[in-house]
Protein backbone atom coordinates (compact mmCIF):
# COMPACT_ATOMS: atom_id res chain seq x y z
CA UNK A 1 0.00 0.00 0.00
CA UNK A 2 2.67 2.54 0.87
CA UNK A 3 4.04 1.81 -2.50
CA UNK A 4 1.37 2.47 -4.28
CA UNK A 5 0.72 5.79 -2.62
CA UNK A 6 4.53 6.71 -3.07
CA UNK A 7 3.54 5.91 -6.91
CA UNK A 8 0.81 7.82 -6.91
CA UNK A 9 2.93 11.19 -5.45
CA UNK A 10 5.48 10.13 -8.45
CA UNK A 11 2.85 10.36 -11.17
CA UNK A 12 0.87 13.67 -9.46
CA UNK A 13 4.69 15.09 -9.11
CA UNK A 14 5.20 13.96 -13.03
CA UNK A 15 2.07 15.74 -14.07
CA UNK A 16 2.68 18.83 -12.50
CA UNK A 17 5.85 19.35 -14.00
CA UNK A 18 4.91 17.94 -17.10
CA UNK A 19 2.25 20.51 -17.17
CA UNK A 20 4.88 23.05 -16.10
CA UNK A 21 7.20 22.40 -18.59
CA UNK A 22 4.46 22.52 -21.06
CA UNK A 23 3.49 26.37 -20.73
CA UNK A 24 7.17 27.24 -20.48
CA UNK A 25 7.16 25.53 -24.04
CA UNK A 26 4.11 27.84 -25.35
CA UNK A 27 4.72 29.36 -28.88
CA UNK A 28 3.88 32.36 -30.36
CA UNK A 29 4.31 34.80 -27.46
CA UNK A 30 0.98 34.11 -25.51
CA UNK A 31 1.95 36.75 -23.16
CA UNK A 32 2.37 39.27 -25.69
CA UNK A 33 -0.38 39.03 -27.15
CA UNK A 34 -2.58 39.12 -24.22
CA UNK A 35 -0.66 42.06 -23.28
CA UNK A 36 -1.84 43.45 -26.72
CA UNK A 37 -5.41 42.47 -25.73
CA UNK A 38 -4.92 44.27 -22.56
CA UNK A 39 -3.18 47.40 -23.56
CA UNK A 40 -5.88 47.84 -26.57
CA UNK A 41 -8.81 47.04 -24.07
CA UNK A 42 -7.91 49.00 -20.87
CA UNK A 43 -5.58 51.85 -21.84
CA UNK A 44 -2.59 51.44 -19.95
CA UNK A 45 0.78 51.10 -20.72
CA UNK A 46 2.34 48.53 -22.64
CA UNK A 47 5.08 47.24 -19.43
CA UNK A 48 1.82 47.47 -16.97
CA UNK A 49 -0.17 45.48 -19.52
CA UNK A 50 2.26 42.72 -19.95
CA UNK A 51 2.59 42.56 -15.88
CA UNK A 52 -1.34 42.22 -15.54
CA UNK A 53 -0.99 39.41 -18.13
CA UNK A 54 1.56 37.72 -16.53
CA UNK A 55 -0.69 37.68 -13.52
CA UNK A 56 -3.72 36.58 -15.29
CA UNK A 57 -1.91 33.71 -16.21
CA UNK A 58 0.81 32.73 -13.65
CA UNK A 59 3.50 32.95 -15.79
CA UNK A 60 6.45 35.01 -15.63
CA UNK A 61 9.35 34.71 -18.70
CA UNK A 62 11.25 36.72 -16.71
CA UNK A 63 12.10 34.99 -13.93
CA UNK A 64 14.66 32.34 -12.95
CA UNK A 65 13.06 28.96 -14.60
CA UNK A 66 14.07 27.51 -11.00
CA UNK A 67 12.03 30.50 -8.88
CA UNK A 68 9.28 30.17 -11.40
CA UNK A 69 8.99 26.58 -10.74
CA UNK A 70 8.58 27.27 -6.90
CA UNK A 71 6.43 29.91 -7.39
CA UNK A 72 4.21 27.43 -9.75
CA UNK A 73 4.05 25.43 -6.98
CA UNK A 74 3.08 27.35 -4.20
CA UNK A 75 0.37 28.99 -6.53
CA UNK A 76 -1.22 25.55 -7.22
CA UNK A 77 -0.72 24.63 -3.12
CA UNK A 78 -3.05 27.53 -2.85
CA UNK A 79 -5.49 26.10 -5.63
CA UNK A 80 -4.64 29.71 -7.72
CA UNK A 81 -4.49 28.03 -11.78
CA UNK A 82 -4.69 31.27 -13.37
CA UNK A 83 -7.06 32.66 -15.90
CA UNK A 84 -8.37 31.26 -18.78
CA UNK A 85 -6.82 33.10 -21.94
CA UNK A 86 -9.89 32.25 -23.73
CA UNK A 87 -12.80 32.72 -21.42
CA UNK A 88 -11.24 35.39 -19.18
CA UNK A 89 -12.39 33.59 -16.04
CA UNK A 90 -10.32 31.89 -13.08
CA UNK A 91 -9.79 28.33 -13.84
CA UNK A 92 -10.90 27.48 -11.09
CA UNK A 93 -14.45 28.40 -11.87
CA UNK A 94 -14.58 26.57 -14.69
CA UNK A 95 -13.43 23.63 -13.66
CA UNK A 96 -15.86 24.12 -10.64
CA UNK A 97 -18.88 24.03 -13.25
CA UNK A 98 -17.66 21.40 -15.49
CA UNK A 99 -16.72 18.85 -12.98
CA UNK A 100 -20.91 18.15 -12.14
CA UNK A 101 -21.28 17.34 -15.46
CA UNK A 102 -19.01 15.10 -16.04
CA UNK A 103 -19.30 13.41 -12.89
CA UNK A 104 -23.41 12.70 -13.36
CA UNK A 105 -22.64 11.43 -17.22
CA UNK A 106 -19.96 9.03 -15.73
CA UNK A 107 -21.97 7.71 -12.93
CA UNK A 108 -24.59 7.16 -15.19
CA UNK A 109 -22.30 5.70 -18.08
CA UNK A 110 -20.65 3.75 -15.64
CA UNK A 111 -23.42 2.58 -13.77
CA UNK A 112 -25.50 1.58 -16.16
CA UNK A 113 -23.06 -0.41 -18.31
CA UNK A 114 -21.51 -1.80 -14.83
CA UNK A 115 -25.01 -2.91 -13.38
CA UNK A 116 -26.25 -4.32 -17.44
CA UNK A 117 -23.05 -5.90 -18.13
CA UNK A 118 -22.04 -8.25 -15.27
CA UNK A 119 -26.09 -9.26 -14.95
CA UNK A 120 -25.59 -10.67 -17.91
CA UNK A 121 -22.09 -11.93 -17.88
CA UNK A 122 -23.11 -13.84 -14.20
CA UNK A 123 -26.39 -15.15 -15.74
CA UNK A 124 -24.18 -16.32 -19.09
CA UNK A 125 -21.95 -18.63 -16.75
CA UNK A 126 -24.72 -19.69 -14.63
CA UNK A 127 -26.83 -20.91 -17.48
CA UNK A 128 -23.80 -22.57 -19.19
CA UNK A 129 -24.36 -23.84 -22.81
CA UNK A 130 -27.56 -21.53 -23.71
CA UNK A 131 -27.97 -19.41 -26.61
CA UNK A 132 -26.74 -16.32 -24.27
CA UNK A 133 -23.43 -17.16 -24.32
CA UNK A 134 -22.56 -17.09 -28.40
CA UNK A 135 -24.56 -14.03 -28.12
CA UNK A 136 -22.54 -12.59 -26.06
CA UNK A 137 -19.75 -13.32 -27.28
CA UNK A 138 -20.85 -11.52 -30.76
CA UNK A 139 -22.24 -8.60 -29.63
CA UNK A 140 -18.77 -7.80 -27.67
CA UNK A 141 -16.79 -8.50 -30.84
CA UNK A 142 -19.03 -6.20 -32.58
CA UNK A 143 -19.07 -3.35 -30.25
CA UNK A 144 -15.60 -3.01 -29.61
CA UNK A 145 -14.05 -2.61 -32.81
CA UNK A 146 -16.79 0.83 -32.91
CA UNK A 147 -14.43 3.83 -31.72
CA UNK A 148 -17.53 4.73 -29.03
CA UNK A 149 -17.32 8.51 -30.20
CA UNK A 150 -18.41 6.64 -33.86
CA UNK A 151 -20.84 5.12 -32.02
CA UNK A 152 -21.67 8.49 -30.89
CA UNK A 153 -21.68 9.41 -34.29
CA UNK A 154 -24.02 6.72 -35.74
CA UNK A 155 -26.69 7.48 -32.63
CA UNK A 156 -26.51 10.67 -32.97
CA UNK A 157 -27.46 10.48 -36.88
CA UNK A 158 -29.90 7.85 -36.08
CA UNK A 159 -31.94 8.96 -32.81
CA UNK A 160 -31.38 12.45 -33.59
CA UNK A 161 -31.24 13.27 -36.60
CA UNK A 162 -33.53 10.95 -38.78
CA UNK A 163 -35.92 10.22 -36.03
CA UNK A 164 -35.69 13.20 -33.77
CA UNK A 165 -36.55 11.44 -30.37
CA UNK A 166 -33.72 12.89 -28.97
CA UNK A 167 -32.36 15.96 -28.10
CA UNK A 168 -28.98 16.64 -30.37
CA UNK A 169 -26.84 19.07 -28.30
CA UNK A 170 -26.27 19.80 -24.54
CA UNK A 171 -27.01 19.18 -21.37
CA UNK A 172 -30.70 20.51 -21.09
CA UNK A 173 -33.29 22.81 -23.01
CA UNK A 174 -32.35 25.95 -23.05
CA UNK A 175 -36.69 26.24 -22.22
CA UNK A 176 -35.92 24.80 -18.66
CA UNK A 177 -35.22 26.20 -15.41
CA UNK A 178 -31.81 24.09 -13.82
CA UNK A 179 -33.45 23.51 -10.50
CA UNK A 180 -34.94 20.79 -8.70
CA UNK A 181 -38.58 21.33 -11.02
CA UNK A 182 -39.80 18.21 -13.64
CA UNK A 183 -39.36 19.85 -16.08
CA UNK A 184 -35.28 20.16 -16.12
CA UNK A 185 -34.99 17.33 -14.46
CA UNK A 186 -36.84 15.24 -17.64
CA UNK A 187 -34.79 17.27 -20.01
CA UNK A 188 -31.52 16.24 -18.09
CA UNK A 189 -32.03 12.75 -18.33
CA UNK A 190 -33.21 12.83 -22.13
CA UNK A 191 -30.20 14.93 -23.19
CA UNK A 192 -27.87 12.48 -21.16
CA UNK A 193 -29.54 9.32 -23.02
CA UNK A 194 -27.46 9.56 -26.10
CA UNK A 195 -23.81 10.03 -24.74
CA UNK A 196 -24.30 7.73 -21.94
CA UNK A 197 -25.21 4.77 -24.53
CA UNK A 198 -22.68 5.97 -26.28
CA UNK A 199 -20.15 5.08 -23.65
CA UNK A 200 -22.58 2.01 -22.73
CA UNK A 201 -22.77 -0.21 -25.67
CA UNK A 202 -19.40 -1.20 -25.87
CA UNK A 203 -18.57 -0.64 -21.91
CA UNK A 204 -21.76 -3.62 -21.51
CA UNK A 205 -19.79 -6.21 -23.59
CA UNK A 206 -16.37 -5.88 -21.67
CA UNK A 207 -18.28 -6.03 -18.25
CA UNK A 208 -20.26 -9.10 -19.42
CA UNK A 209 -17.06 -11.29 -20.79
CA UNK A 210 -15.28 -9.99 -17.70
CA UNK A 211 -18.10 -10.90 -15.37
CA UNK A 212 -18.60 -14.32 -17.19
CA UNK A 213 -14.76 -15.13 -16.84
CA UNK A 214 -14.89 -14.64 -12.90
CA UNK A 215 -18.24 -16.53 -12.61
CA UNK A 216 -16.88 -19.31 -14.94
CA UNK A 217 -13.53 -19.86 -12.50
CA UNK A 218 -15.86 -19.11 -9.38
CA UNK A 219 -18.30 -22.07 -10.22
CA UNK A 220 -15.48 -24.62 -10.40
CA UNK A 221 -14.31 -24.06 -6.47
CA UNK A 222 -15.25 -26.54 -3.98
CA UNK A 223 -17.35 -24.60 -2.12
CA UNK A 224 -19.63 -23.89 -4.07
CA UNK A 225 -20.26 -27.99 -4.74
CA UNK A 226 -20.94 -27.94 -1.53
CA UNK A 227 -23.54 -25.76 -1.48
CA UNK A 228 -25.07 -27.67 -4.36
CA UNK A 229 -24.89 -30.67 -1.95
CA UNK A 230 -26.47 -29.22 0.83
CA UNK A 231 -28.97 -28.81 -0.84
CA UNK A 232 -29.59 -24.82 -0.75
CA UNK A 233 -31.96 -22.99 -3.23
CA UNK A 234 -30.64 -22.43 -6.73
CA UNK A 235 -31.55 -18.47 -6.21
CA UNK A 236 -29.39 -18.68 -3.19
CA UNK A 237 -26.34 -20.05 -4.63
CA UNK A 238 -26.43 -17.54 -7.25
CA UNK A 239 -26.60 -14.65 -4.78
CA UNK A 240 -24.43 -15.57 -2.13
CA UNK A 241 -21.75 -18.10 -3.26
CA UNK A 242 -21.60 -17.51 -6.88
CA UNK A 243 -22.39 -13.79 -6.91
CA UNK A 244 -20.34 -12.11 -4.55
CA UNK A 245 -16.97 -14.22 -5.18
CA UNK A 246 -17.73 -13.24 -8.40
CA UNK A 247 -17.85 -9.82 -8.48
CA UNK A 248 -15.03 -9.08 -5.73
CA UNK A 249 -12.55 -8.57 -8.87
CA UNK A 250 -14.92 -6.95 -10.59
CA UNK A 251 -15.51 -4.00 -7.82
CA UNK A 252 -11.91 -2.34 -8.23
CA UNK A 253 -11.59 -2.82 -12.14
CA UNK A 254 -15.10 -0.01 -11.55
CA UNK A 255 -13.05 1.86 -9.63
CA UNK A 256 -10.52 1.98 -12.21
CA UNK A 257 -11.92 3.21 -14.90
CA UNK A 258 -14.65 5.70 -12.97
CA UNK A 259 -10.98 7.39 -12.93
CA UNK A 260 -10.02 7.08 -16.19
CA UNK A 261 -13.64 8.13 -16.89
CA UNK A 262 -13.87 10.87 -14.75
CA UNK A 263 -11.36 12.84 -16.65
CA UNK A 264 -13.90 13.58 -19.18
CA UNK A 265 -14.46 12.00 -22.64
CA UNK A 266 -13.00 15.25 -24.92
CA UNK A 267 -14.52 13.06 -28.16
CA UNK A 268 -18.22 12.47 -26.63
CA UNK A 269 -18.69 15.53 -24.53
CA UNK A 270 -17.48 17.84 -27.62
CA UNK A 271 -19.88 15.23 -29.79
CA UNK A 272 -22.68 15.73 -27.91
CA UNK A 273 -22.20 19.56 -26.61
CA UNK A 274 -21.88 18.26 -23.39
CA UNK A 275 -20.37 21.17 -20.73
CA UNK A 276 -17.99 18.20 -18.78
CA UNK A 277 -14.31 18.37 -18.29
CA UNK A 278 -13.58 16.62 -21.35
CA UNK A 279 -15.64 19.34 -23.43
CA UNK A 280 -13.25 22.03 -22.07
CA UNK A 281 -10.11 20.21 -22.46
CA UNK A 282 -10.83 19.91 -26.50
CA UNK A 283 -11.52 23.43 -26.06
CA UNK A 284 -8.78 24.69 -24.82
CA UNK A 285 -5.98 22.77 -26.79
CA UNK A 286 -7.86 24.21 -29.86
CA UNK A 287 -7.85 27.70 -28.84
CA UNK A 288 -4.33 27.20 -26.77
CA UNK A 289 -5.25 28.47 -23.55
CA UNK A 290 -2.97 26.86 -21.60
CA UNK A 291 -3.77 27.58 -18.18
CA UNK A 292 -6.92 25.81 -18.98
CA UNK A 293 -5.37 22.97 -20.04
CA UNK A 294 -2.85 22.94 -17.63
CA UNK A 295 -5.62 22.94 -14.95
CA UNK A 296 -7.79 20.05 -17.22
CA UNK A 297 -4.79 18.32 -17.60
CA UNK A 298 -3.74 17.66 -13.89
CA UNK A 299 -7.84 17.37 -13.28
CA UNK A 300 -7.98 14.22 -14.71
CA UNK A 301 -4.34 12.85 -13.58
CA UNK A 302 -5.66 13.12 -10.31
CA UNK A 303 -8.60 11.33 -10.63
CA UNK A 304 -6.95 8.48 -12.29
CA UNK A 305 -4.65 8.43 -9.36
CA UNK A 306 -7.60 8.51 -6.90
CA UNK A 307 -9.40 5.82 -8.94
CA UNK A 308 -6.23 3.38 -8.97
CA UNK A 309 -6.00 3.86 -5.29
CA UNK A 310 -9.50 3.60 -4.54
CA UNK A 311 -9.36 0.29 -6.54
CA UNK A 312 -6.24 -1.05 -4.22
CA UNK A 313 -7.93 -0.17 -1.34
CA UNK A 314 -11.29 -1.85 -2.63
CA UNK A 315 -9.78 -4.76 -3.34
CA UNK A 316 -7.72 -5.09 0.13
CA UNK A 317 -10.91 -4.35 2.10
CA UNK A 318 -13.69 -6.38 0.40
CA UNK A 319 -11.47 -9.25 0.15
CA UNK A 320 -10.81 -11.24 3.30
CA UNK A 321 -7.91 -13.19 2.15
CA UNK A 322 -5.56 -10.09 1.66
CA UNK A 323 -6.04 -9.36 5.23
CA UNK B 1 -14.12 -15.28 -41.22
CA UNK B 2 -10.11 -15.28 -40.81
CA UNK B 3 -9.64 -15.06 -44.51
CA UNK B 4 -11.82 -12.32 -44.46
CA UNK B 5 -9.98 -10.18 -42.26
CA UNK B 6 -6.73 -10.78 -44.06
CA UNK B 7 -8.41 -10.40 -47.73
CA UNK B 8 -10.14 -6.77 -45.77
CA UNK B 9 -6.52 -5.56 -44.89
CA UNK B 10 -4.58 -6.98 -47.90
CA UNK B 11 -7.20 -4.80 -49.43
CA UNK B 12 -6.67 -1.54 -47.76
CA UNK B 13 -2.78 -2.43 -48.29
CA UNK B 14 -3.33 -2.39 -51.68
CA UNK B 15 -5.88 0.71 -52.06
CA UNK B 16 -2.96 2.61 -49.81
CA UNK B 17 -0.25 1.42 -52.18
CA UNK B 18 -1.19 2.06 -55.45
CA UNK B 19 -5.02 3.58 -55.81
CA UNK B 20 -3.59 7.19 -55.31
CA UNK B 21 -1.58 6.61 -57.92
CA UNK B 22 -4.64 5.40 -60.15
CA UNK B 23 -7.71 7.58 -58.73
CA UNK B 24 -6.58 11.39 -59.31
CA UNK B 25 -7.69 13.44 -56.48
CA UNK B 26 -9.11 16.91 -57.60
CA UNK B 27 -8.73 19.63 -54.91
CA UNK B 28 -10.51 22.32 -56.31
CA UNK B 29 -14.43 22.98 -54.80
CA UNK B 30 -17.13 22.82 -57.28
CA UNK B 31 -19.86 24.18 -55.06
CA UNK B 32 -22.61 23.69 -58.00
CA UNK B 33 -22.29 19.87 -56.93
CA UNK B 34 -22.18 19.84 -53.37
CA UNK B 35 -23.03 16.96 -51.82
CA UNK B 36 -24.43 15.23 -54.45
CA UNK B 37 -25.16 11.53 -54.43
CA UNK B 38 -23.69 8.29 -55.67
CA UNK B 39 -23.40 8.20 -59.78
CA UNK B 40 -21.09 7.07 -61.91
CA UNK B 41 -18.59 10.29 -62.13
CA UNK B 42 -18.82 10.09 -58.19
CA UNK B 43 -18.85 6.75 -56.50
CA UNK B 44 -19.83 7.92 -53.21
CA UNK B 45 -20.88 11.19 -54.31
CA UNK B 46 -19.52 14.59 -53.25
CA UNK B 47 -18.31 16.18 -49.96
CA UNK B 48 -19.75 20.09 -49.24
CA UNK B 49 -17.44 21.55 -51.47
CA UNK B 50 -18.08 19.37 -54.14
CA UNK B 51 -15.08 17.26 -54.60
CA UNK B 52 -15.53 13.13 -54.81
CA UNK B 53 -15.51 11.50 -51.58
CA UNK B 54 -14.29 8.03 -52.72
CA UNK B 55 -11.61 10.09 -54.35
CA UNK B 56 -10.70 11.31 -50.59
CA UNK B 57 -10.83 8.20 -49.72
CA UNK B 58 -8.63 6.20 -51.39
CA UNK B 59 -5.80 8.94 -51.01
CA UNK B 60 -6.61 9.52 -47.23
CA UNK B 61 -5.77 5.60 -46.35
CA UNK B 62 -2.42 5.67 -46.98
CA UNK B 63 -2.30 8.42 -44.16
CA UNK B 64 -4.15 5.73 -41.98
CA UNK B 65 -2.34 2.80 -42.30
CA UNK B 66 1.38 4.94 -41.99
CA UNK B 67 0.27 6.42 -39.26
CA UNK B 68 -1.03 3.00 -37.53
CA UNK B 69 1.89 1.11 -38.47
CA UNK B 70 4.43 3.60 -37.53
CA UNK B 71 2.61 3.32 -34.11
CA UNK B 72 2.87 -0.18 -33.42
CA UNK B 73 6.21 -0.44 -35.03
CA UNK B 74 8.03 2.54 -32.36
CA UNK B 75 5.96 1.36 -29.70
CA UNK B 76 6.91 -2.28 -29.80
CA UNK B 77 10.37 -1.15 -30.32
CA UNK B 78 10.25 1.20 -27.22
CA UNK B 79 8.84 -1.86 -25.26
CA UNK B 80 11.28 -4.40 -26.08
CA UNK B 81 13.88 -1.98 -25.12
CA UNK B 82 12.68 -1.08 -21.92
CA UNK B 83 10.96 -4.67 -20.85
CA UNK B 84 13.95 -6.71 -21.71
CA UNK B 85 16.78 -4.26 -20.37
CA UNK B 86 14.37 -4.17 -16.85
CA UNK B 87 14.02 -8.03 -16.93
CA UNK B 88 17.95 -8.54 -17.74
CA UNK B 89 19.55 -5.96 -15.86
CA UNK B 90 17.39 -6.28 -12.42
CA UNK B 91 18.79 -4.59 -9.35
CA UNK B 92 17.93 -0.38 -9.96
CA UNK B 93 17.91 -0.49 -13.07
CA UNK B 94 14.80 -2.49 -13.15
CA UNK B 95 13.29 -0.98 -10.26
CA UNK B 96 13.69 2.75 -11.98
CA UNK B 97 12.03 1.11 -15.27
CA UNK B 98 9.48 -0.12 -13.83
CA UNK B 99 8.59 2.93 -12.11
CA UNK B 100 8.62 4.70 -15.31
CA UNK B 101 6.58 2.08 -16.59
CA UNK B 102 3.90 2.60 -13.83
CA UNK B 103 4.06 6.63 -14.18
CA UNK B 104 3.32 6.12 -17.99
CA UNK B 105 0.87 3.79 -17.37
CA UNK B 106 -1.17 6.12 -14.83
CA UNK B 107 -1.30 9.22 -17.03
CA UNK B 108 -4.01 9.76 -19.11
CA UNK B 109 -2.90 8.84 -22.28
CA UNK B 110 -5.66 10.22 -24.66
CA UNK B 111 -4.98 13.98 -22.89
CA UNK B 112 -1.31 13.97 -23.39
CA UNK B 113 -1.42 12.46 -26.97
CA UNK B 114 -3.87 15.31 -27.96
CA UNK B 115 -1.62 17.82 -26.41
CA UNK B 116 1.36 17.01 -28.06
CA UNK B 117 0.67 16.24 -31.01
CA UNK B 118 -1.63 19.90 -31.09
CA UNK B 119 1.00 21.88 -29.76
CA UNK B 120 4.17 20.59 -32.11
CA UNK B 121 1.78 21.17 -35.36
CA UNK B 122 2.08 17.43 -36.30
CA UNK B 123 2.02 17.08 -40.49
CA UNK B 124 3.47 14.07 -41.03
CA UNK B 125 1.86 10.61 -40.37
CA UNK B 126 5.58 9.33 -39.11
CA UNK B 127 5.66 11.89 -36.83
CA UNK B 128 2.29 11.57 -35.43
CA UNK B 129 2.75 8.02 -35.34
CA UNK B 130 6.02 8.47 -32.82
CA UNK B 131 4.23 10.95 -30.44
CA UNK B 132 1.00 8.09 -30.60
CA UNK B 133 3.72 5.47 -29.79
CA UNK B 134 5.59 7.45 -26.68
CA UNK B 135 2.52 6.61 -24.89
CA UNK B 136 1.30 3.07 -26.12
CA UNK B 137 4.50 0.96 -25.11
CA UNK B 138 3.96 0.83 -21.18
CA UNK B 139 1.92 -2.20 -21.10
CA UNK B 140 3.57 -4.14 -23.45
CA UNK B 141 6.71 -3.62 -21.72
CA UNK B 142 5.09 -4.68 -18.68
CA UNK B 143 4.50 -7.98 -19.77
CA UNK B 144 7.71 -8.52 -21.64
CA UNK B 145 9.46 -8.15 -18.67
CA UNK B 146 7.62 -10.50 -17.00
CA UNK B 147 7.81 -13.22 -19.53
CA UNK B 148 11.70 -12.62 -20.00
CA UNK B 149 11.98 -12.90 -16.55
CA UNK B 150 9.91 -16.06 -16.51
CA UNK B 151 11.98 -17.43 -19.21
CA UNK B 152 15.58 -16.77 -18.06
CA UNK B 153 14.94 -19.85 -15.54
CA UNK B 154 13.70 -22.56 -18.05
CA UNK B 155 15.78 -25.28 -19.21
CA UNK B 156 16.46 -24.10 -23.11
CA UNK B 157 18.29 -20.70 -21.33
CA UNK B 158 19.90 -22.91 -18.47
CA UNK B 159 21.40 -25.24 -21.28
CA UNK B 160 22.02 -22.43 -23.38
CA UNK B 161 24.02 -20.85 -20.78
CA UNK B 162 25.85 -24.24 -19.65
CA UNK B 163 27.21 -24.50 -23.45
CA UNK B 164 28.76 -20.89 -22.84
CA UNK B 165 26.39 -19.01 -25.54
CA UNK B 166 27.18 -15.83 -25.77
CA UNK B 167 24.56 -13.28 -23.95
CA UNK B 168 23.38 -11.79 -26.86
CA UNK B 169 23.00 -14.81 -28.98
CA UNK B 170 20.65 -16.28 -25.96
CA UNK B 171 18.76 -12.83 -26.28
CA UNK B 172 18.25 -13.03 -30.34
CA UNK B 173 18.63 -16.76 -30.91
CA UNK B 174 16.76 -17.93 -27.96
CA UNK B 175 14.32 -15.38 -25.78
CA UNK B 176 13.55 -13.44 -29.03
CA UNK B 177 11.59 -16.23 -31.38
CA UNK B 178 9.85 -16.91 -28.53
CA UNK B 179 8.19 -13.28 -28.07
CA UNK B 180 7.45 -13.24 -31.53
CA UNK B 181 4.02 -14.45 -31.64
CA UNK B 182 3.29 -12.06 -28.10
CA UNK B 183 4.58 -9.16 -30.12
CA UNK B 184 2.95 -9.38 -33.37
CA UNK B 185 -0.33 -9.64 -31.81
CA UNK B 186 0.41 -6.73 -29.95
CA UNK B 187 1.80 -5.16 -32.61
CA UNK B 188 -1.50 -4.99 -34.24
CA UNK B 189 -3.34 -4.23 -31.14
CA UNK B 190 -1.75 -0.86 -30.67
CA UNK B 191 -1.78 0.24 -33.99
CA UNK B 192 -5.55 -0.52 -33.84
CA UNK B 193 -6.10 2.03 -30.62
CA UNK B 194 -3.78 4.00 -32.50
CA UNK B 195 -6.09 4.45 -35.22
CA UNK B 196 -8.71 4.98 -32.72
CA UNK B 197 -6.72 7.53 -31.11
CA UNK B 198 -5.30 9.38 -34.07
CA UNK B 199 -8.87 9.59 -35.74
CA UNK B 200 -10.34 11.42 -32.80
CA UNK B 201 -7.33 13.71 -32.60
CA UNK B 202 -7.98 14.31 -35.59
CA UNK B 203 -11.80 14.79 -35.67
CA UNK B 204 -11.46 17.13 -32.80
CA UNK B 205 -9.53 18.82 -35.52
CA UNK B 206 -6.17 19.54 -32.98
CA UNK B 207 -3.87 17.89 -36.16
CA UNK B 208 -4.07 20.18 -39.37
CA UNK B 209 -3.36 17.22 -41.47
CA UNK B 210 -4.73 17.07 -45.28
CA UNK B 211 -8.55 17.16 -45.93
CA UNK B 212 -8.41 13.82 -47.35
CA UNK B 213 -7.71 12.28 -44.24
CA UNK B 214 -10.33 9.97 -42.56
CA UNK B 215 -10.04 11.73 -39.39
CA UNK B 216 -10.21 14.97 -41.46
CA UNK B 217 -13.01 14.06 -43.12
CA UNK B 218 -15.23 13.37 -39.89
CA UNK B 219 -14.05 16.70 -38.52
CA UNK B 220 -15.36 18.30 -41.40
CA UNK B 221 -18.70 16.35 -41.97
CA UNK B 222 -19.71 15.96 -38.11
CA UNK B 223 -18.52 19.62 -37.00
CA UNK B 224 -17.93 21.79 -39.52
CA UNK B 225 -19.82 21.39 -42.74
CA UNK B 226 -23.10 20.69 -40.72
CA UNK B 227 -22.98 17.52 -43.16
CA UNK B 228 -24.17 15.17 -40.01
CA UNK B 229 -27.49 17.26 -40.40
CA UNK B 230 -28.39 17.23 -43.95
CA UNK B 231 -29.96 14.27 -45.22
CA UNK B 232 -28.11 14.71 -48.70
CA UNK B 233 -24.42 14.54 -46.49
CA UNK B 234 -24.79 10.85 -45.08
CA UNK B 235 -22.42 9.83 -47.58
CA UNK B 236 -19.54 11.94 -46.40
CA UNK B 237 -19.99 11.19 -43.20
CA UNK B 238 -20.66 7.43 -43.39
CA UNK B 239 -17.68 6.26 -46.17
CA UNK B 240 -15.16 7.33 -43.63
CA UNK B 241 -16.35 5.98 -40.47
CA UNK B 242 -17.73 2.96 -42.53
CA UNK B 243 -14.13 2.36 -43.76
CA UNK B 244 -12.64 2.74 -39.93
CA UNK B 245 -14.58 0.35 -38.73
CA UNK B 246 -14.03 -2.09 -41.77
CA UNK B 247 -10.31 -1.35 -41.31
CA UNK B 248 -10.70 -2.32 -37.26
CA UNK B 249 -12.99 -5.80 -37.84
CA UNK B 250 -9.96 -6.84 -40.39
CA UNK B 251 -7.30 -5.76 -37.77
CA UNK B 252 -9.14 -8.28 -35.38
CA UNK B 253 -10.12 -10.68 -37.43
CA UNK B 254 -6.15 -11.35 -38.53
CA UNK B 255 -5.19 -10.93 -34.78
CA UNK B 256 -7.46 -13.98 -34.11
CA UNK B 257 -5.61 -16.05 -37.19
CA UNK B 258 -2.66 -15.25 -35.90
CA UNK B 259 -3.20 -16.28 -32.45
CA UNK B 260 -4.55 -19.20 -33.65
CA UNK B 261 -1.83 -20.01 -35.73
CA UNK B 262 0.90 -19.91 -33.10
CA UNK B 263 -1.59 -21.49 -30.28
CA UNK B 264 -1.92 -25.05 -31.43
CA UNK B 265 -4.78 -25.27 -28.37
CA UNK B 266 -7.18 -22.89 -30.06
CA UNK B 267 -7.08 -24.68 -33.70
CA UNK B 268 -10.02 -27.20 -34.39
CA UNK B 269 -10.17 -29.20 -37.54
Amino acid sequence: MRKRIALSLVTVWVALTFTFLLVRQMPGDVLHNLAIQILNTQGVTYQQAREMAKLQICYDPDEPIMSQYVHYLSNLAHGELGRSTTYRIPVVTILKSALPWTVFITFMAAGFSFVVGTTLGLWTAWRRGGWLEPALTLYATLTQAIPDFLLGVMLLLVFGVRLQWLPLRGAYGADTDPGLNFAFVASLLQHAILPVMAFSIPAIGSWALTAKASATSVLGEDYLLVARAKGLKPWRILRDYLGRNAMLPLISSLATSLGALLGGSMLIETLFGFPGLGYFLAQSIGTRDYPLMQGLFLLSTLAIVTGNLLAEILSRRLDPRSK
Amino acid sequence: MKRIGWAVLLAFILVALFGPGLIPLDGTPHYEERFAPMSWNHWLGTDYAGRDVWAQLVHGSRDILLIAFSTGAFAVLIALLVGVTSALAGGAVDALLVGCVDVFLTVPSFPLMAILSALFRVGDPITFGLLLALWSWPGLARSLRAQVQSMQHREFIEVARLMRMGNWHILWREIFPNLVPYLSLNFIMIARNAITASVGIMMLGLVPLRVENWGMMLNLAAFQSGALFLPQGKLYLLAPLTAIIAFQYSLILVAASIEEHFDPRLQRG
